[in-house]
């Protein structure tokens, strides 16, 4: 049965989090029951109160050969960077 | 630890039902159809599991003299078990399990939320928590029904089949007898007669999505609740008692 289904990508939002966080993957029929299964594979210990599914088909990806295109070039331009400066107080989710 | 209190058997029976059947579910595990289903069913048979656990220790406060919630579940004989019948038929195949859990959860989202309103203040907090379960219970198992029903030739069989065996044992969850009047008199027990309207719609509406025809009973099978069984009830308790029958107060 499980050769016939669809993989899902399963993101969860954490209490206290404010984004959803890539953890895992299922197999299901559809999304409606990936979001179930979602919620009893992942959330069995009070992990989440947000849940996305995704079906993995539907995710383009980089490849590992793009790499030297993407992100070399960024290596030496350091004012892109917002390393140089101090973070203003009361500023914690930046 | 026979009880004449009509609270503790009461609480008695619905520990039961929720105990059997959620070790039914449980010998699911490892053995369901897929892994996220695997766990899924591992999850409604906890639920079920601790709604049992939470119904016996109320009993066992009411009874005291040492009387804990083992001794209802792992010493009892099968004549003192008072569940539904539907409760301990054998699991069968999954369309089986999914059929009988979606014609017990249709139930038991309307009970539970009664039971939340009992005159009795533990009943009514067993039953808060337990409506929380029973919508994700029956939203999973009315999924299921619909899938199976309206999916291929031989689910859609295999459904159909499951529920004309398992339609005589539905009437059986509102039936009244001497102990439900007493109870429901004194505002303490749901009054199951009642919820049959609201079962039968959500029954008929489902079965309806899942291209699935209403079985026409032409009679009610009962007697869990008087401790009257089927043979299958015994061998359930042979493997879940197993442990505490031959040694005694062993503990983990």
């Amino acid at each position: 049965m499980a050769d016939q289904m669809q993989l899902y990508e399963v993101f969860i939002r954490s209490r206290r989090g404010l984004d959803h966080k890539h953890v895992g993957s299922l197999h299901a029929d559809d999304a409606i029951q990936a979001l179930e299964y979602a919620r009893d594979v992942y959330t069995r210990r009070g992990e989440g109160v947000s849940i996305w599914v995704v079906a993995s088909r539907d995710i383009t990806a980089s490849q590992e050969s793009d790499c030297e295109s993407f992100y070399d070039p960024l290596d030496d331009k350091p004012y892109r960077h917002a390393a140089m400066y101090a973070l203003p107080e009361g500023v914690d989710s930046l | 630890m026979k009880s004449d209190d009509p609270v503790t058997r009461y609480a008695l029976r619905l520990g039961d039902d929720a105990l059997i059947l959620g070790h039914r579910l449980s010998e699911w595990m490892s053995r369901a159809p897929f892994l996220e289903e695997d766990i899924a069913l591992g999850n409604v048979a906890l639920d079920f599991i601790g709604r049992a656990r939470l119904f016996y220790q109320y009993a066992a406060e009411r009874v005291g003299g040492g009387v804990t919630e083992d001794t209802f579940a792992y010493t009892r004989d099968v004549r003192e078990f008072t569940n539904l019948l539907l409760c301990e038929l054998p699991r069968g195949d999954f369309a089986f399990t999914l059929c009988r859990q979606f014609l017990y959860d249709a139930f038991s989202l309307p009970f539970t939320e009664a039971l939340a309103g009992s005159a009795d203040s533990r009943l009514a907090a067993i039953g808060a928590k337990a409506v929380k379960e029973s919508r994700y219970h029956l939203r999973r198992s009315r999924d299921w029904i619909v899938r199976l029903g309206d999916g291929t030739e031989e689910s859609h069989r295999r459904c159909q089949q499951a529920l004309d065996e398992l339609w005589i044992y539905t009437g059986e969850m509102f039936e009244t007898d001497q102990l439900i009047d007493e109870l429901v008199a004194l505002g303490v027990a749901v009054d199951t007669a009642e919820l049959r309207r609201c079962w039968i719609e959500t029954v008929s509406e489902t079965l309806r999505a899942a291209t699935l025809t209403p079985p026409t009973a032409t009679a009610d099978v009962s007697g869990g609740r008087r401790g009257i069984h089927t043979d299958d009830l015994g061998f359930l308790l042979a493997e879940l008692q197993f442990m505490q029958r031959a040694y005694p107060g062993l503990q983990w």
